[in-house]
């Protein structure tokens, strides 16, 4: 019994049947935690005491004889980036280095009423900008497939400490790509829901008109029970759907005959490795074998979609930024200076990491009088364009498919001194979160990267329409099944 | 397109960071390779197309009127959670 093999419903089942208790799932997890954590940094804070009181509260409700839910009693962690009242939440970042919430996330109240056992708060990249996890202010994330590659980002701690057992599943942050491509680089199942389906609330904000939070877990059938927990109206979100929820137990069961899965020829990007190419048209072609019914379609404005994110994006997150002044929390500088200007520059300075302040100045920029109009207007429109592609192309098709990410993942330090060449790391995930349609990544096999000799995980995505979860959970059981 | 360095001073202060004169330069270089790439937007035909600025259809989402009461403690978290403050109020600078 290892939490890094087994599945959320395989662990419900062994709690039902009394094969193993919360409390033994718990300290596995943490042991995995102090085994492997010194090597792959996955853990900024661990909460061991609580994750024991959580699991011991859980197993008294079996010795009772009480029944439990499908969450009940299963450790899990979080991204550093949600609020979790009396527990330091960093962010990765040296300007919430010691900050203590006096709230917590909705979701994470939910996880509580759900009966969760919370096991740590992972690593990511700061203020989750960044696709390497080499960013973060408390070190980078190793992918545990091959400890001199990165695990990706920005959540490359819930996918890295996912794979390896450090709880069952995470919850995490997707952006532009910062769910799905860490879970494509470490071969796990990540998945990013309709943007507003989930409540925001108590996440730390990137760019709120993209940031969406989603599960990342080994099995879809895993994600969609987290799904189910998580999602639902929140009075606290003003962005966040009132919808009710599906039944996502249903979706996963579904087979994939006769689902149209389009194919944008767009996506095989130039640059994209063979072995991932290779990977990617042999997942497609199992879809095929097992009756969907495969469509190559164009979505010419795929091209377009990453410029407009990196105006739009940083536009954002120069507004989010704003806040951290040193005057209601987090770090002040600590040198004698009066006036407030000042005080503010050199707080701000002297905490914020390079690739923060980079994406601040870039938004503060795009947003300045002068060139307002050429950039951040001109992006807002051909996002508009963007969305119009998604809308055009599911008149078609029910799904699409195509590669996570054009690479395996690569070196730690091969791109961080290239912001722009780590910008296109996200090429082919940012259009789900400029068009908010959810998306997926599901492990389809390795390929051997260019420059090493270790076969690493490549994920296939599959996009849907908006609010077509059950869809897209449909898509990715069925890929599963085949592609075992 | 370059971005000068006086470009940078610039935004650096609008953004209220206290950049270093070699943090200036570098990101100087960096930032204008990045505002290169995404010029291109500007070669794509927009007319008679709106701008998006969000893509939940939600318009004006309120809330009832009333006044929420937080925990005693919770309420002194917020205070103290402040870098300088005197346990009651949050001390700021002086705004000239």
């Amino acid at each position: 019994m290892l939490t890094d093999e087994l599945s959320i419903s395989q662990a419900h089942a062994g709690l039902v049947k009394k094969e193993f208790s919360s409390l033994e799932l718990a300290e596995a997890a943490l042991d995995v935690i102090a085994k492997k954590n010194p090597e792959i940094n996955a853990c900024i804070t661990v909460t061991a005491e609580l994750a024991r009181e959580q699991s011991a509260a859980v197993d008294k409700k079996i010795a009772a004889g009480e029944s439990i839910g499908a969450l009940e009693g299963v450790p899990y962690n979080l991204k550093d980036v949600f609020m979790t009242r009396g527990i330091r939440t960093t962010a990765a970042s040296k300007v919430l280095e010691n900050y203590i919430p006096p709230f917590d996330t909705t979701v994470y109240q939910k996880l509580k009423a759900a009966g969760g056992v919370l096991v740590a708060k992972t690593n990511t990249d700061e203020f989750t900008m960044g696709a390497s996890n080499e960013t973060s202010a408390f070190g980078p994330v190793k992918n545990p497939h091959d400890q001199e590659r990165v695990s990706g980002g920005s959540s490359g701690g819930p996918a890295a400490s996912t794979a390896v057992g450090m709880g069952l599943y995470s919850i995490a942050t997707d952006t532009g790509g910062s769910i799905r491509q860490p879970a494509s680089f470490c071969g796990v199942v990540g998945f990013k829901p309709t943007y507003g389906v989930i409540s925001r609330y108590g996440d730390i904000p990137m760019a709120s008109s993209l940031d969406t939070l989603g599960p990342i877990a080994k099995t879809v059938e895993d994600v969609a029970t987290v799904l189910q927990a998580i999602q639902g109206s929140d009075p606290k979100d003003a962005t966040c759907a009132n919808r009710p929820v599906p039944d996502y137990a249903k979706a996963v069961q579904q087979d994939i005959k006769g689902l149209r899965v389009g194919v944008p020829k767009e996506f095989f990007v130039e640059g994209m490795e063979p072995g991932v190419e290779k990977a990617i048209r042999a997942a497609i072609e199992s879809m095929a074998k097992a009756g969907a019914e495969i469509v190559e379609v164009s979505m010419p404005h795929t091209k377009y979609a990453l410029p407009t994110y990196y105006i739009i994006a940083p536009a954002e997150v120069s507004s989010n930024m704003a806040r951290y002044d040193g005057v209601r929390f987090g770090h002040a500088t600590k040198e004698a200076i009066e006036d407030y200007v000042q005080y503010y520059m050199k707080t701000r300075d002297e905490s914020i990491g390079d690739e923060v302040k980079r994406r601040i100045m870039i938004g503060t920029y795009v947003l300045s009088a002068g060139s307002y109009d050429a950039y951040y207007r001109q992006a807002q429109k051909v996002r508009t364009l963007v969305c119009g592609d998604f809308e055009e192309v599911f008149k078609k098709v029910d799904v699409l498919v195509g590669a996570t990410s054009p690479t395996v993942a690569f070196r730690l330090g091969e791109k961080s001194s290239d912001p722009l060449a780590m910008y296109l790391a996200d090429i082919l995930t940012v259009s789900a979160n400029i068009a908010g349609t959810p998306a997926i990544s599901v492990p389809c096999g390795t390929a051997l990267p260019p420059d090493g000799k270790i076969p690493m995980p490549v994920g296939l995505q599959i996009i849907g329409p908006q609010y077509g979860e059950e869809v897209v959970l449909r898509a990715a059981a069925g890929y599963e099944r085949i592609g075992k | 397109m370059v971005i000068t360095s006086d470009d940078i001073r610039k935004v650096a202060l609008l953004a209220r960071l206290g950049l270093t004169e070699a943090e200036i330069d570098k990101f100087a270089k960096e930032i204008g390779g990045i505002l290169t790439y995404v010029q291109q937007l500007q070669a794509v035909d927009t007319t008679g197309v709106e701008p998006t600025y969000q893509v939940t259809q939600l318009v004006n989402v309120q809330r009832e009127d009333f006044v929420e009461y937080f925990l005693e403690s919770d309420r002194k978290k917020l205070v103290t959670n402040a870098p300088n403050n005197d346990g009651e109020y949050i001390r700021v600078k002086r705004v000239k």
